[in-house]
């Protein structure tokens, strides 16, 4: 169903475009030596290219090429072997250079896709125009001092891949989906880290409206830097709320550059960029044009690890998953390997529920990731093996994963210590039941009468002189065999 | 190719210099004159040809993704004009 | 005392070797030069105790067997190069203080092999000007003087125009220059002495401020062609940190100067004998040519096209490209700061305060025809034509080994002669730009006086990486020119 925005005149259509910088993961800069990591001391991390210092000059890092193709190839898109770096000349205090080299006119990746799963099961298939490498710049700060801004340069030249969507996506939560997606491709490559926190990746949304049913484009407004997929998706709808409602005022929308301000939850003209800039696009004769050797695009092709859709499908496939509960368990490469651990010669349908529902909430609570967590795929595996072979019901098995949690240790190890085996005996559950019967005659009364909801008291009553233990299946049918004598 | 006033301050902007107003009209004359000399290329027959992008005839060459560089803050700050806690500082930047 | 400045660096190189003096008197002689030819304003920084503890060094390596290629050769360095602990300006209010934390690769070759620096030498400012009469520490002057008017102040020519009178004042025994359009070749005529742009990528720019990248390349001045071969040896080689710098083994480019050209085929182009050329210098060129038969080669005739619209090609290419690499010189990191209200006003203050006229002219232009509806007929159009004129000499390569014509249209004006049109002053570099657009080794060598008594040179070009054929002709024609003739000043 198309999402639309109702206005005085009529509905409205949304027509969304991404431009994505993502980080690449690498050692060393794109073009300089320096080191690449997050939270620096300032100004440590920079050599004398990326100051900009006079008579400097960029070499380029193998690394980021070889990631930016990987990533070209995860989107399904084009290499281009001959690829140009062009300067894009402006003035800022981040900008050490005065221009930052990024690619123009021929980009290393040409078009390719990203296909996004709609919650009601169906895919979309959203075009990716291009992507290209870039410098990343430094960053200023602001609010260090009344009448200064800081500005620390660790930053400036890391490299970055732009990725530029096609405008194809129709809704705030088509946006989130495919940033979400593209998230989840590029940690699988190893490409990007994805870490929108530290400002791994960030987007800059593309937004336009359209009456319902035309097929011009109108004029769009770019709102820039939004660091999570929350504030792209309020940031949009904001945004083409405005639009609709200055059309239908009589006005007109004018090209510009906004930011999202997430406190207010409103998109504002960024003063900083009141005229048009002319970046004075021209190839950067610092460097000579990028050749690719087809063979390492060969071999970079060769050894793509299987992308989130290629593993949905296997899923599926193989372990008769629902299309959702493997989109779920893929959506993050960790998961689907702890997911694969654990269901390896198990019930699949059985794993499944247990890593998506349990093991993730208990990853919420205790704020620990599936690379880092409380309880191993090998121990939830071992639990399973327990409910299969009765040791433990479902029930006791949800305490017994609890207490794994908490301490650690293996299931075999908590059952013993705990004794927590469930009680499959008939005459103990029999025993049990007996001793609830003699201590409520009256309710044993009533239930005989007819009163069938009581039923589910004496369950509870027997389940905990138990101590939770009695084998559910068994005690219900135990209880309805006594109320029946 | 003659440029007038405005078009040189708008020039002079891109490339952030500041040009007093007295100087406008003798600086336009210069880059007039500098743009009508450049400009009779269009007469040269270019159809065809490749631009040169660059004299070498070599291939990019890449390096090793090792960190061989940075880590010495001092150095990058012993030039400059200003400097506090370690930053670069410049007049209060309002976004 | 004097003889020692009117060695050549070969013949000093031999004597040292031979313990005939010391490192430490060859450098004391060219510091007693340098105070007597102040007033040149050659040097923008002089760095006399550095050259002093340097020859010191020098002479304990030498004593310790260790001897580099140009140990304790006292030479300058044009202040373009970035000198490690040294000021450089690029001639430029804007980097006034600039103390560089790293050393250009090519200086750093030639301390490697064992050289002295005796300071930073003056040019125009950011290497844009062929008269070094746009540095903001003042004009250099030519220690040749006009024989009917002996008073008048020269130009040395530029931008390499410190680096050129101090060779030939004998301040230094050679020196360090850059050439993006002829700065190093025509000021090397104007003095008198030989210079050398190597082929693109030959040396590496890491470190050199960048005016044209495309363009710019270092290369060695001095007082005869096989100094400037042994300071090319040793200024040369790949350097990883440079993009644009070639794979190529460095010769020995002394071993080139075998004297025996015979065979070889000259190109005479006739684009470079335009109408109104001074007789003066087509008497030169023609003399060149005669040495040349006389040593056995051949003169032939070849067409380079596309030489007029040389110069229209460089002047969009060259200051694009600087409007550029000059972005960096904001206030921000390094250099001179002047305050403003907000960031863009301190942008545009700083850099009006900081760039002198031509720096600035260069930098509009480039920022004109760079911006958006102009590129594709203006940088766009003379790439193409750049391709053309590099076609023209590719040509003319396959029916010549080097080619022959005049450095530059005139001998050494006064300065303030010729200032007030920009575009005149360019027709300076007319005989020089084409070898710069294309890449190709070009090198000049005094011929001959003109009626005046002023130098003038002669320019040899070579194929890409063949310096060493451009040398040895040169060295023929060195030998048959015998220019013995010496500044006023010296």
């Amino acid at each position: 169903m198309a999402y639309l925005l109702p206005g005085d005149s009529g509905d409205w259509e949304v027509v969304i475009g991404l431009e994505v910088h993502a980080q690449v993961v690498s050692n060393a800069k794109l073009f300089s030596g320096a080191a690449t990591l997050f939270g620096a001391e300032p100004n440590t991390q920079v050599s004398f290219v990326d100051a900009g210092m006079p008579g400097m000059l960029p070499v380029i890092n193998s690394v980021c090429v070889e990631q930016a193709v990987r990533t070209g190839l995860g989107l399904k898109a084009a290499i281009n072997l001959t690829s140009v770096f062009a300067r894009k000349n402006y003035f800022y205090a981040d900008l050490p250079q005065g221009y930052q080299i990024s690619q123009y006119e021929l980009p290393i990746v040409g078009n390719g896709t990203l296909t996004i799963d709609l919650p009601d099961g169906s895919s979309k298939a959203i075009g990716i125009e291009r992507l290209h490498l870039e410098q990343d710049a430094g960053k200023s700060m602001h609010d260090q001092h009344p009448t200064k801004s800081y500005i620390d340069l660790n930053r400036s030249g890391v490299a970055l891949m732009e990725i530029v969507s096609k405008p194809e996506m129709s809704s705030p939560e088509e946006a989130g989906l495919y940033v979400t997606k593209l998230r989840s491709i590029m940690r699988y490559l190893g490409s990007c880290d994805g870490n929108m926190q530290e400002g791994s990746l960030r987007c800059d949304a593309n937004v336009s409206v359209r009456p319902k049913g035309a097929t011009e484009l109108r004029t769009r407004c770019e709102i820039k830097n939004v660091n999570s997929i929350r504030f792209v998706q309020q940031a949009i709808e904001y945004e083409a709320r405005r639009h609709i409602e200055v059309y239908e005022s009589g006005g007109t929308i004018g090209q510009e550059t906004r930011l999202f301000d997430s406190a207010k939850g409103v998109t504002r003209s960024m003063r900083s960029k009141e005229h048009a800039h002319d970046y004075r696009y021209f190839p950067d004769p610092d460097l000579l044009p990028l050749v690719l050797d087809p063979a390492m695009v060969e071999r970079i092709k060769a050894a793509l690890p299987e992308l989130p859709d290629e593993k949905k499908e296997r899923f599926v496939r193989d372990y008769g998953l629902s299309t959702y509960d493997a989109g779920v368990l893929v959506a993050d490469k960790a998961s689907a390997d702890f997911f694969e651990t654990v269901a390896k010669g198990r019930d699949s349908k059985m794993a499944s529920n247990w890593v998506t529902g349990d093991f993730f909430g208990a990853l919420n609570a205790t704020g620990r990731t599936v690379e880092d967590p409380p309880v191993s795929a090998a121990d939830l595996g071992a639990m399973l093996d327990l409910i299969t072979d009765g040791t433990l019901s479902g029930r006791l098995a949800k305490d017994v994963f609890a207490l794994m949690v908490e301490t650690g240790k293996p299931p075999a190890v908590l059952v013993a210590e705990k004794g927590l085996k469930q009680v499959t005996d008939t005459g103990a559950i029999d025993a049990a039941i007996q001793a609830v019967f003699a201590a409520n005659p009256d309710k044993v009364a009533e239930v005989k009468a007819g009163k069938d909801k009581l039923i589910g008291w004496f369950v509870g009553q027997v389940m905990k002189s138990t101590g939770g233990k009695a084998n559910p299946a068994m005690l219900n049918e135990l209880l309805a065999k006594k109320f029946k004598e | 190719m003659s440029l007038d006033t405005a078009k040189v301050r708008s020039i002079a902007e891109l490339a952030r210099i500041e040009v007093a107003d007295d100087q406008l009209p003798h600086l336009a004359g210069e880059l007039s004159k500098i743009l009508t000399f450049v400009a009779q290329l269009a007469e040269v027959d270019t159809d065809g040809v490749q631009p040169m992008t660059s004299v070498a005839a070599m291939t990019l060459a890449m390096r090793d993704d090792v960190v061989t560089d940075g880590g010495y803050p001092d150095k990058i700050l012993a030039n400059a004009p200003e400097a506090a806690e370690g930053f670069f500082t410049v007049p209060k930047v309002v976004e | 005392m004097s003889a020692l400045t009117d060695l050549s660096i070969a013949e000093a190189a031999a004597r040292l070797a031979k313990g005939e003096f010391t490192a430490v008197d060859l450098t004391r002689a060219h510091l007693a030069r340098m105070d007597a030819g102040r007033r040149l304003n050659a040097f923008i920084t002089e760095t006399p105790d550095l050259a002093l503890a340097q020859a010191a060094e020098s002479d304990a390596r030498r004593a310790k067997g260790q001897a580099g290629t140009l140990e304790g050769i006292p030479l300058g360095i044009k202040d373009l190069f970035c000198t490690e602990g040294v000021q450089t300006t690029a001639a430029s209010r804007i980097l006034e203080g600039f103390t560089p934390q790293y050393e250009s690769t090519v200086t750093a070759n030639l301390k490697k092999a064992g050289a002295v620096f005796l300071g930073k030498l003056n040019l125009d400012e950011f290497a844009m000007g062929s008269s070094n009469t746009t540095s903001a520490f003042g004009p250099v002057e030519n220690p040749w003087k006009r024989k009917s008017d002996p008073a008048a102040k020269l130009v040395p020519g530029g931008s390499s125009g410190g680096s050129a009178a101090a060779v030939a004042a004998r301040m230094a025994m050679g020196a360090t220059g850059t050439d993006t359009g002829g700065s190093i070749r025509q000021p090397a005529a104007f003095c008198g002495i030989t210079g050398i742009k190597p082929t693109y990528g030959r040396c590496s720019r890491w470190g050199i401020v960048a005016f044209a990248s495309s363009l710019d390349q270092a290369g060695p001045m001095a007082r005869t062609v096989e100094d400037c071969a042994v300071l090319l040896s040793a200024m040369a080689g790949h350097d990883p940190k440079d993009s644009t710098s070639a794979p190529m083994p460095v010769p020995d480019f002394a071993r080139a100067l075998s004297g025996d050209i015979r065979g070889l085929k000259v190109g005479i182009p006739v684009e470079y004998r335009p109408q109104g050329l001074s007789d003066e210098v087509a008497k030169v060129w023609d003399l060149g040519v005669e040495w040349l038969k006389d040593a056995g080669a051949t003169p032939v005739e070849i067409s380079l096209p596309t030489t007029r619209h040389a110069l229209p090609t460089y002047y969009i290419i060259a200051p694009a490209e600087c409007s550029s690499n000059l972005a960096r010189y904001d206030g921000l990191r390094f250099g001179r700061r002047v305050e403003g209200k907000t960031l863009d006003d301190m942008y545009r203050k700083t850099r009006a305060a900081g760039f002198g006229r031509e720096v600035r002219r260069r930098i509009l232009i480039g920022t004109y025809v760079l911006s958006a509806g102009y590129y594709d007929a203006y940088y766009a159009k003379a790439q193409k034509v750049r391709r053309l004129i590099a076609d023209d000499f590719a040509a003319a390569f396959q029916k010549v080994d080097v080619i022959l014509t005049p450095t530059a249209p005139t001998p050494a004006f006064a300065i303030g002669e010729n200032t007030d049109d920009p575009v005149t002053m360019w027709l300076n570099d007319v005989f020089t730009i084409p070898t710069s657009l294309a890449g190709l080794p070009g090198l000049s060598l005094p011929a001959g006086l003109s009626a005046d008594g002023l130098p003038l040179g002669l320019q040899l070009i070579g194929r890409p990486f063949d310096e060493e054929t451009v040398f040895r002709v040169a060295g023929v024609m060195e030998k048959a020119a015998a220019f013995t003739a010496r500044p006023q000043e010296v």
